[in-house]
């Protein structure tokens, strides 16, 4: 079976490694992690991914400039987007739907949700 | 009368004869033909009895069967009606234990991260952005500060804190106020109700002392939650306890670290100074 690749872009260490962690539960994943929206851009453009998990507030490039970035490339049109976040408001998360993620998830998270979510929009 | 009339009368009288013969033996045909299809009626009604003797025994055999039969796949039926409930009697337990199992997956991955990141650097600021972080994302806090304890004068002084500014946190006294009392108690503080809270600086939700062993050297404390957090849950509890003890050494480590790399950098250049 091949290896799905994910990208986590996060600039928690912490919440980046949670992520990891739970996504490890489900399968052998390829992860890549990023730092901030750019970085994530830059190991989207140098490899394909099966999904992509991002945070909304990051240096440099927010989660929400990602995702309307990574929606305008042809590579990334269908490509699974879960947003993890701390911002718990409506008009957010309708914000990030629009924009093209697939999922809202609001943090503190819990991993079961995290694992339920990825599970869901990969067709396990 | 004439001779030929008596002849013609004979030849009648023979004719009437004969025809009563046959009268006669047409009747004891019709009463033998009778007699017989009397008898073989009369067989017939007792093979027909003889047939509902023996198919009537046949008949209640095959229903004494099918009925047991009956009553056979009833008890099955019913055993495994029972089977199916006790299976999903079970298949709710392990459902319901399956969840609390991932809670508790959750809560000791929550638990390892944070551990593991808090003692994954020796750096002091790295540290405090380390415990930040855990309050923020693995608690959902939103408005919070870390007090430490400035040993010289017994107070507790901000020294990061996140959705305010660092200007707004007090410095605190031992024993002064909620915040001073839990870091002189040792004891953690939870407002007694989360809904109507009104954020004060001297008496906020939560006040996490931070401890090593029974030394006090700080505290976290919570002003508000993410909106989409309600209230704390058992995990909560375990970080809070966590934090009170692993970010305690953590940040003292870093500290003592921090302060033995100055040293070391000032003796070095001092023994540098002497030797050129």
């Amino acid at each position: 079976m091949t290896a799905l690749k994910v990208l986590v872009v996060e600039d928690s260490p912490t919440m980046r490694q949670l992520i990891v962690f739970a996504l490890k539960r489900i399968r052998n994943f390829q992860i890549v992690e990023a730092n901030d929206g750019v970085d994530g851009l830059k190991k989207l453009s140098a490899e394909k991914f099966d999904l992509i998990l991002t945070d909304i507030n990051m240096p440099i490039m927010d989660g929400l400039k990602l995702v309307s970035m990574v929606r305008n490339d042809p590579n990334y049109k269908t490509v699974p987007i879960i947003i993890i976040t701390t911002e718990g408001a409506a008009e957010d998360r309708d914000r990030a739907l629009a924009l093209g993620a697939n999922a809202y998830i609001t943090k503190p998270i819990q991993t079961i949700q995290i694992l339920d979510t990825v599970k869901r929009l990969l067709n396990f | 009368m004439t001779q030929s009339d008596d002849k013609s009368g004979l030849n009648r009288a023979d004719d009437f004869l004969q025809l009563f013969k046959k009268g006669a033996e047409f009747t004891q045909d019709l009463l033998k033909e009778n007699e017989r299809l009397r008898f073989r009626i009369v067989k017939l009604e007792e093979s027909l009895k003889e047939r509902d003797l023996v198919g009537g025994t046949a008949l209640s055999q095959d229903s004494a069967r099918l009925l047991k039969k009956i009553e056979e796949l009833e008890q099955e039926k019913a055993e495994i009606l029972g089977r199916v409930r006790r299976a999903e009697e079970e298949n709710q337990d392990f459902a319901n234990r399956y969840v609390e199992i991932e809670e508790e997956n959750n809560m000791l991955a929550n638990l390892y991260i944070a551990s593991y990141q808090l003692h994954s650097t020796l750096d002091f600021k790295e540290v405090t952005q380390i415990i930040l972080e855990i309050v923020i994302n693995l608690i959902g806090a939103e408005e919070f500060g870390l007090l430490l304890l400035d040993e010289k004068t017994n107070k507790l002084e901000p020294i990061a804190c996140e959705g305010l500014e660092l200007g707004q946190l007090p410095s605190v006294g031992v024993g002064s106020g909620i915040i001073g009392d839990s870091v002189k108690s040792g004891e953690n503080f939870f407002t007694e109700s989360m809904e109507g809270y009104q954020r004060d600086f001297l008496n906020p939700m939560v006040c996490i002392p931070l401890k090593i062993k029974e030394h006090v050297i700080g505290v976290i404390v919570i002003y508000k939650l993410l909106t989409q957090k309600e209230k704390f849950t058992s995990v909560d509890y375990e970080l809070f306890s966590l934090l009170a003890g692993h970010a305690a050494t953590a940040v003292f480590s870093s500290r003592l670290y921090s302060e033995s790399e100055r040293k070391l950098s000032t003796i070095q250049g001092f023994i540098d100074l002497l030797t050129k």
